[in-house]
């Protein structure tokens, strides 16, 4: 059932789009960091070098070290694992849960879309690190925790930008023609309504992805994600902060990387969407 | 009538439900279509043509309630379980929507959305469907259908995507085909031939045909009989010679006289029908055209006119067979004999 495109044209299409092009290269970057640093880093990030501590940039540690001495290189380059780790899995849980709830609300409608959408508003209601740090004060600071708080805040977020997206397609009149041909909410669900509103989810998605990692980030900073030794940016920003007049460059590196991260998935996100939509791929 | 019709609807009425209380859209709708007959229903807008079709489809919106009946040889469709229902539609019934720049799915292939019924209601393979879906392209007269298979909506025009829209709904085979104003997105020239080839197939096939539209002009050469609706409920049911040839119902001359005409003086004013549709919520109990009707008695304004069997028209050859009488819910039918 696959769209019969030329796939060396789809390809030309997609190498002159220079933001996805970027995005790519960044997210490919990031995914290949996370990857490599599991068998191989230049120092081991747990080693901790006290007469070396707080070095400036040199040819032995690249960007330097922190105030226990560890190399800031091999701790972003590892790190980067954390990222990749907590995005993919709270979005995994947001699509995997929402979305589905959502396309069973918009199908559905009538009671089931107002308890739907009435338990995603309650979940909405609270921000995502407020429950975090309800989540931690049940069960402690960590990974798991924090990435699952994630995870929840995802939820509504997908239920919500899928029940609406669903909605305006059920009112096309395709959705009507597909029903007088006789297949049933389900099939169309499948069919239709999803594939028509993939390019809106992988906007999400991407976005989505973006916050996760700040989020991770921001608890890590306060103490509530990841916790020591196990290296995040996030938590390298915490501890860059005790340093911020020694060493002011220790804050530099992790935040430039989040940055470059979150950046390289908002561009991957537009460009996909540009690229997918035969309508918008005719107008290019 | 001895034997079963194909469509039999009886006592049809829908109620919607809005924001300021309960409408009633349909009221008391009843017809019957024989196989390859094919009928008309001819009105305004929003006097509930699609609606008719919509019910009659199972596929009515949130929030409405039918009653009455609906036999598709003789099973009853009205209160049907939605699984029950998917299996008819598509299969039995096929229609044709009004806008086919927004009838096809943009993101699948001509083929993928022909191939789909095929394979929900015949269980037919994957392979298999191409070549039918090559068939029924053939079968539509759309040029060039076998790259046609492999190309997206976008790709087609209007009339070819109306094309393609019809293939869909006769993809199984159906009893009946719906077609709701199947020409009213499309140049007037593309109008006519979509039309013929609706009436063509319809005749291969033997199927029953319900035509929506309100363009009389095309209805003329197209159906076998015309209903004229007029706020949910049918004011005048003729041949479409006889109706042609007199019309009896004020609303039906009202409308007739309403058409825009060739070689009109410039300037000339089109006939319009004076007031409105009454209000849904404050729907009159008496004839629903009294207060629009220049030939308003008060008796009018009594009861609700019945739907009337009137004498044969004069000078029409065929008004003696079967399924050839003339209904108008009108009590003066006789004092307003129009013009041919």
């Amino acid at each position: 059932m696959q769209p019969q495109t030329n796939p060396n044209r789809a390809w030309t299409r997609a190498l002159a789009h220079t933001g996805f092009v970027t995005g790519m290269v960044i997210v490919l970057i990031l995914i290949f960091c996370a990857v490599a640093s599991v068998f191989w880093s230049p120092y081991p990030v747990a080693e901790i070098d006290i007469p070396n501590k707080l070095a400036s940039p040199s040819a032995q540690h690249w960007l330097g070290t922190d105030s226990l001495g560890r190399d800031i290189a091999s701790l972003l380059w590892v790190g980067s694992q954390n990222t990749l780790l907590v995005g993919l899995i709270a979005l995994g849980i947001g699509l995997g849960v929402g979305v589905p709830l959502g396309l069973l609300a918009s199908a559905k409608r009538g009671w089931i879309e107002e308890v739907i959408m009435r338990a995603s508003d309650f979940t909405f209601a609270f921000p995502a690190l407020l429950s975090a740090i309800l989540l931690t004060a049940i069960y402690g600071p960590g990974l798991v925790i924090s990435i699952t708080a994630i995870g929840i805040f995802n939820i509504p977020v997908f239920a919500r930008v899928t029940r609406g997206a669903a909605n305006a397609i059920w009112t096309r009149d395709y959705t009507l023609a597909a029903m007088a041909a006789g297949k049933s909410k389900w099939t169309i669900t499948w069919n239709h309504v999803l594939p028509n509103m993939a390019s809106v989810l992988i906007v999400q998605a991407s976005v989505q992805f973006a916050i996760a990692i700040l989020a991770e980030a921001a608890l890590s900073y306060l103490g509530l994600g990841t916790q020591a030794p196990q290296p995040s940016w996030g938590r390298m920003l915490n501890e860059a902060q005790s340093q911020m007049f020694q060493a002011p460059w220790l804050a530099v590196y992790p935040g430039m990387a989040i940055a470059i991260a979150v950046l390289g998935l908002n561009l991957l996100g537009d460009g996909l969407r540009d690229l997918m939509d035969p309508r918008l791929a005719r107008l290019r | 009538m001895t034997h079963t019709p194909l469509l039999s609807v009886q006592n049809l009425r829908v109620s919607l439900e809005t924001a300021q209380g309960q409408i009633e859209a349909l009221r008391g709708l009843s017809f019957d279509m024989q196989r390859g007959e094919k009928i008309g229903l001819i009105g305004e807008s929003g006097c509930g043509k699609s609606l008719t079709a919509l019910a009659i489809m199972g596929l009515l919106p949130m929030r409405s309630n039918a009653t009455g009946s609906v036999t598709l040889n003789g099973e009853q469709l009205i209160g049907l379980r939605d699984e029950e229902m998917c299996r008819i539609r598509g299969a039995r019934m096929g229609m044709i929507f009004q806008e086919p720049m927004t009838a096809l799915n943009p993101l699948q292939t001509i083929w993928q959305q022909i191939a789909e019924p095929l394979q929900l209601h015949q269980g037919m393979s994957h392979s298999a469907t191409q070549l039918r879906a090559l068939e029924l392209l053939e079968r539509v007269q759309l040029s060039r259908a076998k790259e046609r298979l492999m190309a997206y909506p976008h790709q087609l025009s209007g009339g070819q995507r109306q094309r393609v829209m019809i293939a869909m709904a006769l993809a199984c085979q159906p009893d009946i085909l719906i077609a709701d104003e199947p020409t009213t997105a499309l140049d007037v020239t593309v109008q006519k031939e979509v039309l013929n080839l609706i009436s063509q197939l319809v005749a291969e096939d033997g199927m029953g045909l319900l035509l929506i539209s309100h363009d009389l002009g095309l209805m003329r050469d197209q159906v076998d009989r015309v209903m004229v609706m007029y706020g949910g409920a049918v004011v005048e049911d003729a041949p479409t010679q006889a109706l042609f040839h007199q019309r009896r119902h004020p609303y039906t001359q009202g409308l007739f006289a309403a058409r825009p005409q060739l070689g009109l003086k410039r300037g000339t004013r089109l006939t319009t029908i004076p007031g409105q549709v009454p209000d849904l919520l404050n729907w009159p109990t008496y004839c629903a055209f009294a207060d629009r009707c220049t030939h308003v008695e008060a008796a009018c304004r009594e009861t609700l006119p019945p739907l009337i069997q009137t004498s044969p028209p004069t000078g029409l050859a065929d008004s003696n067979q079967a399924g050839a009488e003339h209904w108008v819910r009108c009590l003066k039918w006789q004092s307003l004999e129009s013009k041919p």
